[in-house]
């Protein structure tokens, strides 16, 4: 399979350099998958989880959770602005879930900052969702279904 | 003269304790600047990637609007003045309050305050402080650039500052830096380099919605940017300014080493002076 140069950089330090043959991302539009030749492009990402094939590594796919930024596709390369970026491995489920219910508990609230709280909130789940996702395919087809 | 010697011989020791100190903190500060300037090279690759998104963006699309790219007629101009937290570091916040201090007389200005040194002489001047940001500690990281950012865009599209400018000292070589000013807000777009030639990138879902997470996004990280190179630049100026501190007491405790000695002569011969005197006398 055709792969192509995958860089992911955030503010703080570069993150990921290498070869990638397919990756997923959500942005604000939606899921987009990125093959080998796909069309220059540039869009926001949303909280997400990203999950990469990458071309030289045993284990298939990797996963890993990023907090916004965005998606930028070149006929020679892709790069992947990301906040903030961790492989799926590193993130603590517990704290990521308190988090999720904290967030929940501030949309509620009506004196809360909403807009924060609906970021907090996204970007808890696309934690929970990488952490889970690495886990195995079967937890992550039960949170999604769980999810609806 | 037994009084002098001992005061002199005080004053050795206490100078060379002092050179103690300064010659610690310069290795301190050598260490940070290298963790610094490592943190400073790190951030690199996502500022450029960043600018040449914003570059593509502005190149492809003519008369792009957005409320953090429109300019008015500057009444009052504010300042995001990076100071350092703590003093012994030569002439690094001194340049910089100096630079703002030009521009007071251009028209009002509205400070905002990164570090407790700016901070704190803000506050004496009674500056009218929009925020203040204090201490930063030794490795700012970037959700304190955010916070800068937000409290800029605020106050700029609120209208109560026509522009915004950052001020910081600037690293030039690994023990040079230079008060530098930047205009934040309203953002200049990155002038793109020469055609590159190849397709225009799509922009999705529209090249407004891109801008609109781009700016902000491209205004923190300019206030990152400028955030650690300016602790790289605190810690060589703390550097230089240890080196010669340490370097100035050994000539002082050389010099009083001298003196010391001479006293104690003199106190030796007069001793020597008293005895063979009292000797004559009984003969």
């Amino acid at each position: 399979m055709n792969s192509y140069q995958l860089r992911i950089v955030t503010p703080e330090r570069p993150f990921f350099e290498g070869p990638c043959t397919f990756l997923i991302v959500r942005t604000e539009d939606g899921e987009i998958g990125v093959l080998h030749g796909h069309t220059p492009l540039v869009s926001p990402l949303v909280p997400t989880v990203v999950d990469l094939r990458l071309e030289n590594d045993s284990e298939g796919r990797r996963y890993l959770a990023v907090s916004g930024g965005f998606l930028e596709v070149r006929p020679d390369k892709v790069t992947l602005l990301a906040r903030t970026a961790e492989w799926a491995g590193e993130i603590d489920q517990e704290r990521a879930e308190a988090a999720r219910l904290r967030a929940e508990e501030h949309l509620l609230d009506t004196a809360a900052d909403r807009e924060r709280a609906r970021f907090a909130k996204r970007r808890a789940e696309a934690r929970l969702q990488a952490a889970r996702a690495e886990q195995g395919p079967a937890a992550r087809l039960a949170h999604d279904r769980s999810a609806g | 003269m037994a009084e002098n010697l001992k005061a002199i011989r005080r004053r050795i020791k206490s100078v060379e304790s002092t050179r103690k100190m300064t010659q610690a903190m310069k290795l301190v500060s050598a260490a940070k600047l290298r963790r610094a300037q490592e943190r400073a090279s790190l951030a690199r690759p996502y500022a450029e990637a960043l600018k040449d998104v914003l570059e593509e963006l502005a190149k492809g699309a003519s008369g792009l609007g957005h409320p953090l790219l429109t300019e008015r007629p500057v009444k009052r101009r504010g300042y995001i003045v990076l100071t350092s937290d703590r003093g012994l570091c030569g002439p690094y916040n001194s340049g910089v309050l100096r630079l703002v201090e030009g521009q007071r007389q251009a028209g009002a200005v509205v400070m905002v305050a990164v570090g407790k040194k700016g901070r704190d002489i803000f506050r004496r001047r009674q500056d009218e402080i929009l925020a203040e940001f204090a201490p930063i500690g030794d490795n700012p990281d970037y959700l304190l650039a955010e916070a800068i950012g937000q409290a800029a865009s605020t106050a700029f599209l609120s209208g109560a500052v026509d522009q915004v400018d950052l001020v910081w000292s600037a690293s030039v070589s690994s023990v040079l830096s230079r008060p530098k000013t930047e205009r934040l807000l309203p953002v200049v777009p990155p002038a793109a380099e020469t055609a590159l030639s190849h397709v225009a990138p799509l922009f999705e879902p529209s090249e407004e919605r891109v801008l609109a997470g781009l700016l902000p996004a491209y205004v923190n990280g300019v206030i990152y940017s400028a955030l650690v190179d300016a602790k790289a630049a605190e810690h060589a100026a703390r550097m230089v300014a240890m080196d010669n501190a340490t370097r100035n007491a050994g000539d002082l405790i050389r010099s009083l080493v001298l003196v010391r000695n001479r006293a104690r002569q003199a106190a030796i011969t007069g001793e020597i002076a008293e005895i063979v005197g009292g000797a004559a006398a009984l003969v």
